[in-house]
């Protein structure tokens, strides 16, 4: 509001032209506002940023090591996967006050899960990091040049999305090997062919617009062209896939650690977590509960977001 | 909208769990409870209908293989052959596994049939309908929802192959012995062909469950149908 807003207060009776003499807003700036003015997307946002909060603080926040046994080391003898005991709900304050219980190792699990957020967040972030430029750049690629090469690529893309996307994974980790990292590799391929899809068909509709054509005219490169002018005007759509594909991939993560084949053993993640200790549901509950809880919270978080994204950056809905 | 949110972030494995654990255990002396896993109640077993029948088969052979592929049917045998305790049984065992497995999916659907059906309940034709009249209801269902049908059914198709890897998680959860345990047993056990053909069976069958969905747009709109 620096010399338009000093002009505009002099024309505030003319509300036209005061609407004309608006600051000027960026895209971004524009959609976070319409983001935070949702409430879907405030509580997704305020949600994401608790989770990266408690990820970043985790070694201060948790109480124990999340890999520590804590056999021998309490002065009140502990019991295995022993229940949460926590003093304001009348727990008994000679113990020591684990909020989660202990493990079927020892160990303790609210420390664990703590530890759990950082997994999870790098499984989804790398994920799709991955994938998002395998595919922009294989979709970009197809859309740009046409032809033969849009054929090549598009129905090898239609090749992965013909088998149902977690069980292409599985097949996927089962032929590379167990492993976290072998996990995300075969989430990232199996989520590939959306991104470039939607990247091709973003991709052929810019290419047809009249500015495009004047920056061929002016003698820009084909590289130059592509990614400096078609492709920062055709990623708003892929922005909205890729935070919905956070969530996606956290919770395939999960359901591939949970049987086994993502992360392995020691390491906290909430679905080998839930996994390994899926046998004792009825007698320990909560090392289940608490796990799927956390998995829950992130997954809705991103999709919360991934919603307000979308409708935020849509131009057919007015604030 | 809020229910579900939280239904289509949740991880199937848990949900199924959690469901064992509440029925399983907390209701357990009440009516509510329901078995937490298998197929039958330990001690009763069902009787192929052929065998009930007295038909002359002798096991090996092709004929009885195809028999007890029915009779394994669990809910099929007992209902021709009237067994009403394994029956009931049957059904029982199945309905905290059913649960389990379609939330994600309805979850999926409803927000699908929202947006979608939004979307069409703000054209001029569902406006010209209430102009002429017809009472709300009618308008909604007859009028707005059977073309926002369209999306929700691609989805619905998309959705199988969800269930497909849902099932995976959900028999490992419920102990029941079908092709997803098999599946993740043969992995256990680096058994690549039962994998390879698993992988390539699912893949078929999500093929033609979309083939089935193509042809099902001719019906739900006219404007698609081939000449």
């Amino acid at each position: 509001m620096s010399k338009l807003g000093r002009v505009s207060k002099t024309l505030s009776d003319n509300f036209d032209e005061d609407l004309l003499l608006q600051e000027p807003m960026s895209v971004w700036k524009r959609t976070f506002k319409r983001l935070w003015s949702r409430r879907s997307g405030k509580i997704g946002l305020l949600l994401i940023g608790f989770i990266f909060l408690i990820a970043f603080t985790a070694p201060i926040i948790a109480p124990y090591d999340p890999q520590e046994v804590l056999i021998g080391k309490e002065i009140v003898k502990l019991k295995k996967r022993e229940g949460p005991c926590i003093h304001m709900l009348g727990c008994d304050s000679a113990k020591p006050q684990h909020l989660m219980g202990i493990d079927g190792n020892y160990r303790d699990q609210y420390s664990r899960i703590i530890y759990g957020s950082r997994i999870s967040l790098s499984i989804g972030f790398s994920t799709v990091a991955f994938a998002v430029t395998g595919g922009v750049l294989l979709g970009a690629l197809a859309a740009f040049f046409g032809g033969w090469i849009d054929n090549i690529i598009m129905r090898l893309m239609d090749v992965i999305l013909g088998f149902p996307s977690l069980l292409l994974a599985i097949a996927i980790v089962a032929v590379l090997g167990p492993g976290i990292r072998n996990a995300l590799l075969a989430i990232a391929i199996v989520t590939l062919p959306a991104y470039a899809r939607l990247t091709r068909a973003s991709v052929l509709t810019v290419k047809e617009l009249d500015f495009v054509k004047a920056s061929i005219t002016l003698g820009a490169s084909p590289t130059r062209l592509l990614l400096f002018r078609i492709l920062p005007n055709s990623l708003t759509p892929v922005v909205v896939l890729a935070t919905l594909g956070i969530a996606t991939a956290i919770l395939d993560a999960a359901g591939l650690s949970f049987l086994g084949l993502g992360a392995q053993p020691p390491m906290p993640e909430w679905g080998t977590m839930l996994g390994s200790e899926r046998n004792q549901v009825f007698s320990a509950p909560h090392l289940v509960f608490f796990p799927g809880i956390a998995i829950m919270i992130t997954v809705l978080s991103f999709n919360l977001f991934g919603d307000g994204l979308r409708d935020a950056l849509d131009p057919r809905l007015n604030d | 909208m809020v229910l579900a949110n939280i239904g289509i972030s949740m991880p199937v494995f848990w949900l199924g769990l959690m469901l064992a654990y509440l029925f399983g255990l907390l209701l357990k002396d009440t009516i509510f409870w329901l078995p937490p896993s298998g197929r039958l109640t330990a001690g009763l077993s069902s009787i192929p209908f052929f065998e009930v029948w007295g038909w002359d088969v002798v096991s090996g052979t092709a004929k009885s293989r195809v028999l007890e592929f029915f009779a394994n049917h669990y809910i099929f045998n007992a209902l021709i052959t009237g067994n009403w305790e394994i029956f009931k049984d049957a059904i029982r065992h199945m309905i905290l596994p059913v649960i389990a497995l379609s939330t994600i999916p309805m979850a999926i659907i409803a927000r699908m049939t929202r947006s979608s059906l939004l979307e069409v309940l703000g054209r001029d034709y569902i406006r010209t309908a209430r102009a002429k009249g017809i009472k709300n209801t009618n308008v909604v269902t007859k009028h707005a929802l059977r073309n926002a049908m369209l999306p929700v059914v691609t989805i619905l198709g998309l959705q199988m192959g969800g269930l497909l890897s849902g099932a995976v998680l959900t028999e490992t959860v419920f102990g029941l012995a079908g092709v997803g345990r098999m599946l993740v047993e043969a992995i256990y056990a680096r058994d690549y062909p039962i994998i390879q053909t698993f992988t390539v069976m699912v893949a078929v069958a999500y093929m033609l469950i979309n083939l089935i969905v193509d042809i099902s747009y001719g019906f739900l709109d006219p404007r698609v149908r081939l000449e």
